[in-house]
């Protein structure tokens, strides 16, 4: 421990850490632009500019680090006079149209000329940088012009998430945040995890809005059917304002209802679905000397990367589509003729934590039901501004549940959002079907937790299935690598894209590693209040193969459950 | 998807060169000048294919490889003629009348700052201190230092090369 | 006044490219002594010296050398700054044309202080025409043994690498350099951490500018005292300055530290050219301070200039006669400085541009008075918040420019005509001098 004084204030504190580390403790939040405290240090802005004794120039607070005896100031006229100049500069270089923008009021380059109390004319000329903004992407729209230079979203692609599409182009004044050669993001290797989205601070890097297309289709008279994701239970109230980790499943089902949703279903089925034909693949290969090991297929970012990067390698993807897909071909089958409904009219929209869901629905192969199964994917935060802008007051909602046949799903369903949820669902059942006997522990300590690999073995009565569990595609990629050396020794392998997995999904309100924490914990608590925590348990699963599907992977079920995948190395060729 | 000015290919035995000096490097990131330093020589520009081969040969992203080519005035996504005519903008230049014969070059050539002759013969480029300032105003052309200019010398030196009298 | 040549003292002598010529004239000689020391006594004799760098920063090199020696780890790695960017100045040029072996000898005597097995060059794209010298003798003195493996037959191993730039005058600065190494974009690191523990490759490193290296060849051959009675108390030994812009006799001038600027300009380069008068003095390149005709009697040596609000830096005397304006100098500075911006942090890639706008305006009977104002509080937060030495330095030349030449602004601000600034389109629209 060493001693300071900052801003007055005698403190000891640790020795090294960084001035606006520091400062916290003195209960000051030095306002910062670039930085983000769950990526490494950039000390661009220099909006965190603090006086230390000893140093004619102002310090960023972000990277200097603390020492014996030393004296900071965070706050002197000085400061808060060069923190606006290089405010001012920022806006001299920036759209003025926040009532236009899609960030308004979530921006955080805002809530720092808020902060700072700018209120004066800016003495410079505004320029922008008349790029066009890219909406060729179905996940992510793109506008350069906002961009502040801040790195985040060059850290999160490239370091991150090893995908390599955004990166500086030029220097100086003309420096911009691009895809190389001028492309637009339809045409790289983007594999829509909108992990960039997720780091922004200001309206580059936006989700592709397809609010419109549900008004649209409204309009026309369609049934609007509804499926939400287990994640969403746990980002949709704090999208609206609450605290992150607060569940609210049974009141998004009553905002949908009254902002026009004809039908709402708990994507917690389909969860159990996939699990049912995804742990009897898993199954089938292992006895029967199947592609393994085996590796799932449900997070569309991931199929994409291996689709993109490692072509060679999708064989050992299962061929169970996702539990929104496999909802999608659901609806429009099992659903529109129990329900009475004709397939064409159903406008099927789904819930969804993830940006890479909206490219999922519109492969061109996700037409098993003979229509788009998925007809349009909506973000969590897409959902969060439609209720906004109803007007309703969420927090204030009655509970209703989800619709009939679907219902509830189990708790192995709700696990989906976790990174380590897909594998421990899977075992659940996977152990029962292979042993004959009941599961007495059925939580996988194991594969819980952020590690970035998790792995674990389990013992069915004699066979010993091996495990691993992956998240973030850095971690995806490095065990691509292994499996390919033939160094991956395992059964089968869950991959989530998104650090966290979805629940730290593109699409959520935006987050950091607190808040996925705090929503982790939430996830788990679900899984323990269900009455039935395993997949096969599920009544509506037994209703669905009964009635509809006979077994799993069945005829039937390969032709609307199952898919393939492509080849996408080319759009690396160019 | 159109290009615009990203849109140069490039021969597929260009590429096979390429392929094969970047071949060398595989996980040496450091050596990423060197490379295209050399790749530079043998091919007309810096372009997609380039950089796409670049980068799958020294296991990078075609992204660093571009966002690293930007970067630098010596690396060029764009063709360059035959002569690059670098012209010294600093101010030990400025002051003794460098304006005056990058003006005289310009209206030569019929070309602006940037862009290169319809023969693919000159491109004109204006350039930061050569560091050769006792004998501004100083251009260069490819490798060849010519000082002491003025416009007459300058219009002189460009004639020549316009006859290949080099 | 007669020049002293102890860096210089071997430009006429011919084959110098040879490391047996080069030994003869008694190169490698300081490496030999220094071969017998370890790594603590090379560091002692660099500080009794008093040698400071000479790229710029003037940094003490026995200090610099020591970080770099006291950090953990078993590799280190030695980096020679040939990037010589900085407009005016030639003579990093010249040493590595002249005499590139006193350079390879800096860089061994360096590297068996820290217990580096191996130095870079990095030279910049501008000089190209300088590897295959650089190559062949480098290739000479392997041969001679005085790099490479088991040095003069001591356990001492050290070779040497050259590097290319592509044009980036950013990467003249240190962390810049070893990124533009590494194979990325040459944008400068936040320090902490520094060099001497975080360098190249994120090894500890000693970088040091070329004119650097050269004296420490002699300062290990001819001894301590030697180098002490040359040039000023706080800045020993001599200094190479190169003179430029409207100066009759043009290059670069090697003297004493503390040789008088006036002095230099009339007696030794023949005064202004063409019958003109002073107008400016720019000393130490383009990020240097714009002195008027009555501040050039100074002392050059770091201390000097810096307290008179200037920097000797790379040791470049810019001057410039009365058919310039100071405005339009400053403007093309600035041109200079913004093209040359990593573009990485606010103040310099967005406050540069500014800058340029204000004095374009000014310069050309636009501006008020408000312009200049903002244009020093801009300055001021330039110099104060960027990340590196570009973007601190792009303030210097209009801060004292500004304070130096204020009636010049003002007759601009006047809207006075001004031949320099104003483009003859837009004459009819101004008044005409009085």
């Amino acid at each position: 421990m060493i001693n300071i004084n900052i801003d007055g204030i005698d403190k000891q504190v640790e020795n090294g850490i960084t001035i606006l580390e520091a400062a916290k403790l003195i209960h000051v939040n030095i306002p910062t632009l670039c930085h983000h405290e769950d990526l490494t240090i950039k000390s661009v802005c220099r909006i965190c500019v603090v006086e230390v004794n000893g140093q004619n120039l102002l310090q960023p607070a972000c990277s200097f680090p603390v020492a014996e005896g030393m004296i900071i100031k965070t706050s002197t006229p000085r400061i808060i006079k060069a923190r606006k100049n290089i405010m001012e500069l920022i806006f001299s270089h920036h759209p003025q149209d926040c009532l236009n923008c899609n960030k308004n009021r979530t921006c955080e380059l805002q809530s720092i000329a808020e902060e700072l109390n700018m209120s004066n004319p800016i003495r410079y000329e505004v320029e922008t940088r008349g790029k066009e903004i890219d909406t060729s992407s179905p996940s992510i729209t793109f506008d350069a012009n906002k961009c502040i230079l801040c790195g985040r979203c060059i850290e999160v692609c490239n370091t991150i998430q090893t995908v390599g599409v955004l990166a500086k182009e030029n220097r100086g004044y003309n420096t911009v945040v691009a895809p190389p050669y001028g492309k637009s993001l339809i045409d790289t290797a983007c594999v829509n995890c909108g992990q960039c989205v997720q780091v922004c601070p200001v309206g580059a890097l936006t989700i592709h809005d397809d609010i419109n297309l549900v008004y649209k289709n409204k309009l026309k008279g369609k049934i609007l059917v509804a499926q939400i994701a287990p994640s969403s239970r746990t980002t949709i109230a704090e999208a609206l304002g609450a605290e992150p980790g607060t569940v609210s499943t049974a009141r998004i089902v009553t905002a949908m209802k009254m902002i026009g949703f004809d039908y709402v279903f708990d994507t917690d089925f389909s969860a159990d679905l996939t699990i049912m034909e995804e742990g009897n693949e898993l199954l089938k290969r292992i006895t029967t000397g199947g592609v393994l090991p085996m590796m799932t297929s449900c997070c569309p970012g991931w199929v994409k990367f291996c689709e993109t990067f490692y072509p060679k390698y999708t064989d050992h993807l299962s061929t169970a589509k996702s539990p929104q897909q496999m909802f999608g071909s659901v609806i429009k089958t099992y659903f529109a003729d129990k329900a009475g409904i004709d397939p064409e009219n159903i406008f099927s929209c789904s819930v969804m934590p993830c940006t890479a869901k909206k490219f999922e629905c519109n492969r061109p192969e996700m037409k098993a039901s003979g229509y788009q199964d998925v007809d349009v994917v909506l973000t969590v935060h897409e959902l969060s501004r439609m209720i906004k802008a109803a007007g309703i007051d969420f927090a204030q909602l009655e509970d209703t549940p989800f619709d009939d046949p679907f219902g509830l799903g189990s708790g192995a369903g709700e696990l989906f959002a976790a990174t380590g949820g897909v594998m421990e669902a899977a075992l659940r059942t996977v152990y029962e079907v292979l042993t004959g006997k009941t599961l007495e522990n059925i939580e996988f300590n194991a594969v819980r937790g952020f590690d970035g690999l998790k792995e674990a073995q389990i013992d069915m009565n004699g066979t010993i299935v091996k495990v691993a569990v992956v998240h973030s595609l850095g971690e995806a990629r490095k065990i691509m690598d292994r499996v390919i050396s033939g160094q991956a020794d395992y059964h089968f392998i869950e991959v989530m894209a998104c650090p966290g997995g979805c629940i730290g999904g593109g699409g959520n309100p935006i987050r950091n590693w607190k808040k996925v924490e705090k929503r982790t914990v939430q996830v788990y608590e679900q899984d323990k209040n269900l009455s039935i925590r395993k997949s096969h348990d599920s009544p509506a699963i037994k209703m669905i193969y009964d009635e509809f599907l006979s077994e799993p992977l069945s005829e039937k079920s390969h032709a609307l459950l199952h898919t393939k995948y492509v080849n996408r190395q080319d759009i690396l060729r160019i | 998807m159109l290009h615009n000015q990203y849109s140069f290919t490039t021969s597929p035995s260009a590429l096979v060169q390429v392929a094969e000096i970047a071949s060398n490097y595989k996980g040496q990131q450091d050596k990423l000048m060197d490379v295209i330093i050399a790749v530079q020589k043998v091919v007309p520009s810096l372009a997609e294919d380039v950089a796409a081969v670049i980068a799958r040969e020294m296991g990078l992203s075609q992204n660093h490889v571009y966002s690293f080519v930007t970067f630098y005035e010596y690396l060029s996504v764009k063709p360059h003629g035959k002569y690059t005519i670098r012209m010294c903008s600093s101010a030990p230049c400025h002051v003794r009348g460098a304006k005056e014969v990058m003006e005289t070059i310009i209206q030569m050539l019929g070309i602006n700052i940037g862009e290169t002759t319809p023969d693919d013969r000159f491109t004109i480029e204006v350039c930061p201190c050569l560091g050769i300032c006792d004998i501004s105003p100083v251009i260069m052309i490819n490798d060849e230092i010519y000082g002491d200019l003025n416009p007459e010398k300058a219009r002189e030196l460009i004639k020549k090369y316009k006859r290949e009298n080099v | 006044m007669e020049e002293v040549h102890i860096l210089l003292r071997n430009k006429n002598v011919e084959h110098m490219i040879d490391a047996s010529v080069s030994m003869k004239m008694g190169g490698y000689d300081g490496l030999r002594n220094a071969l017998s020391m370890d790594g603590a006594k090379v560091i002692e004799t660099l500080k009794e010296s008093g040698l400071r760098g000479r790229g710029g920063a003037g940094f003490p090199t026995w200090l610099k050398t020591k970080f770099a020696y006291d950090a953990p780890g078993d590799s280190k790695v030695v980096v020679c700054n040939a990037d010589e960017g900085e407009p005016g100045t030639n003579k990093d040029r010249v040493l590595l044309s002249s005499d590139p072996h006193s350079i390879f000898e800096g860089m061994a005597i360096v590297g068996k202080a820290i217990g580096a097995d191996r130095g870079y060059i990095y030279l910049r794209a501008e000089y190209s025409y300088l590897f295959p010298l650089l190559a062949t003798a480098l290739k000479s003195a392997r041969n001679l043994n005085v790099l490479g493996n088991n040095i003069l037959g001591s356990d001492f191993s050290f070779d040497i690498e050259v590097r290319s730039g592509a044009g980036a005058y950013v990467c003249g600065e240190e962390t810049a350099l070893f990124e533009s190494i590494e194979g990325k974009r040459g944008e400068p690191r936040t320090r902490p951490p520094f060099p001497g523990t975080y360098g190249l490759f994120g090894l500890p490193t000693v970088l040091n500018n070329v004119e650097t290296l050269a004296n420490i060849g002699p300062i290990f051959s001819n001894g301590i005292e030697w180098f002490r009675s040359i040039g000023s108390e706080n800045s020993p030994g001599t200094k190479l300055f190169t003179v430029i812009g409207n100066v009759e006799k043009r290059g670069v001038f090697e003297f004493p530290m503390g040789v008088n600027l006036k002095d230099i300009i009339y007696e030794v380069c023949g005064g202004i050219a063409g019958g003109k008068e002073l107008l400016a003095v720019q000393t130490g390149g383009s990020s240097g301070a714009i002195i008027n005709p009555g501040q050039i009697d100074i002392p050059l040596d770091i201390d000097h200039v810096a307290s008179s609000g200037g920097r000797l830096g790379c040791g470049t005397i810019f001057v410039i006669d009365d058919s310039n304006c100071v405005l339009d100098i400053v403007k093309n500075t600035l041109e200079f400085f913004t093209n040359e911006s990593c573009g990485k942090c606010i103040p310099c890639r967005e406050g540069g541009v500014q800058l340029l706008k204000l004095i374009t305006k000014i310069s050309q009977g636009k501006g008020y008075v408000r312009d200049i104002d903002t244009m020093i509080d801009l300055s001021i937060t330039m110099r104060e918040t960027a990340l590196c030495g570009l973007g601190h330095s792009t303030a210097i030349p209009v801060m004292t420019s500004i304070s130096n030449f204020r009636e010049i602004y003002d007759k601009h601000l006047d809207k006075d005509y001004c031949p320099k600034c104003s483009p003859k389109e837009e004459t009819p629209e101004r008044g005409l001098n009085d």
